[in-house]
């Protein structure tokens, strides 16, 4: 009896194991976004995201400069290299409307993202 | 051209309030501006060559090379503060001591004096690559002149200076006595604010993706981009609005940093008596 409690739990444990291990995975598996920085500017400058999502965003830089993007935020910094491409990892965020810029250029390159 | 020179200042200054604190906390030590200079211009030069390699390490690891290189120094800097915080907890006495008998702490203080130095060219080489790519970045963009470009580039990185050597300057008033216990607390917030820098890294490139909260925001008090936050960042390792993630590992560099000082120095006092 005892025997077959314990080997319960095993097949239990491993069901859990293997369901949050699944669960992570899934989480793994990222939304993925695109980004374009072009004429120090970003586009699209609007980014509507689900909320409490963890989110792949792929930022390619068409300037021959470099560009630096940053968000105070979502505690984002991040330097693309001209002409380069670069990733970064954004949430889950709570709802709400999260601001970032591209600092070399500050006074063009602006965007927001929306999380809902 | 106001606004160049902004961004300039602003990514030297932390760079330059860092290495004040260290020139400060390692007053007294023998060769200490040779080997310190030597720490910001090899800074300097590997943050040329640091940024030269931006376009390739940017692909690397399928778009997270920066966050590897960048983990990897905020590694290495963290590594040598916590072992000089361990060295200094258990030398302190000795280098007052020295400093006060003969003027200057003799080769005791080399080892240490090496280790920031290596600090100081990584914090230099972090920020100064950034500095290259904006700068490089308003060269080809054609729309000021090169006469224009070098002045506001001076003008920003002269300012950065300046806030260091005040700090520098004003932790000079400090009596000897008591100088190495203000640095060294310094020093420890400092590692604290590197851990924290590594913890943001780690979310970043998706390395821990728990803990991203925000822990606090006082952004609507104090903002980001003022002189004020950075200031604070810079000097106490304070973050206008951190994650939770940053917060453990600020306050668990700091923990481990300070509990191992204390062990080594009752390791110490034990085999001394």
């Amino acid at each position: 009896m005892r025997h077959t409690s314990s080997k319960l739990l095993t097949i239990a444990l491993a069901f859990t194991v293997t369901n949050f291990f699944a669960a992570s995975t899934a989480v793994a598996a990222d939304l993925e976004l695109a980004l374009v920085i072009k004429n120090h500017m970003f586009e699209p400058s609007e980014l509507k995201v689900p909320a409490n999502q963890r989110i792949k965003l792929n930022i390619q830089n068409l300037d021959k400069t470099a560009e630096e993007f940053e968000s105070h935020s979502m505690k984002k910094e991040k330097v693309i290299p001209a002409g380069g491409r670069a990733v970064i990892f954004l949430g889950p965020l709570k709802p709400g409307s999260y601001e970032f810029i591209g600092e070399f250029n500050p006074k063009t390159a602006k965007g927001v993202v929306i999380a809902e | 051209m106001f606004g160049a020179g902004i961004i300039v200042f602003r990514e030297t200054l932390e760079a330059a309030l860092f290495v004040g604190i260290i020139a400060a906390s390692t007053r007294g030590l023998v060769n200490r501006s040779h080997t310190l200079s030597l720490g910001v211009a090899l800074g300097a030069l590997g943050s040329l060559l640091l940024a030269s390699m931006m376009g390739q390490i940017s692909e690397w690891a399928e778009g997270i090379g920066q966050e590897i290189v960048d983990a990897g120094i905020l590694t290495i800097a963290l590594a040598m503060l916590a072992w000089h915080c361990i060295w200094v907890s258990n030398n302190a006495q000795r280098m007052v001591q020295e400093a006060r008998q003969i003027g200057s702490a003799t080769a005791q203080g080399h080892q240490t004096l090496w280790a920031l130095a290596i600090v100081v060219a990584l914090s230099v080489l972090r920020e100064g690559a950034e500095t290259v790519l904006f700068v490089s970045g308003l060269m080809a963009g054609a729309t000021m002149s090169t006469g224009e470009l070098i002045s506001s580039a001076i003008a920003g990185v002269a300012l950065g200076i300046g806030a260091g050597w005040l700090v520098y300057a004003g932790l000079g008033f400090i009596k000897t006595s008591r100088l190495f216990e203000i640095t060294n607390v310094l020093i420890l917030l400092l590692a604290g604010s590197l851990a924290s820098q590594i913890a943001k890294t780690a979310n970043q490139a998706d390395w821990i993706s728990v803990f991203g909260e925000q822990a606090w925001d006082v952004s609507s008090l104090i903002p980001n981009d003022s002189v004020v936050a950075m200031v604070l960042h810079g000097i106490l390792g304070f973050d206008v609005s951190p994650t939770q993630l940053q917060v453990i590992f600020y306050m668990v560099a700091i923990c481990l940093i300070w509990i191992a000082a204390r062990q080594m120095k009752l390791h110490y006092s034990v085999l001394g008596s």
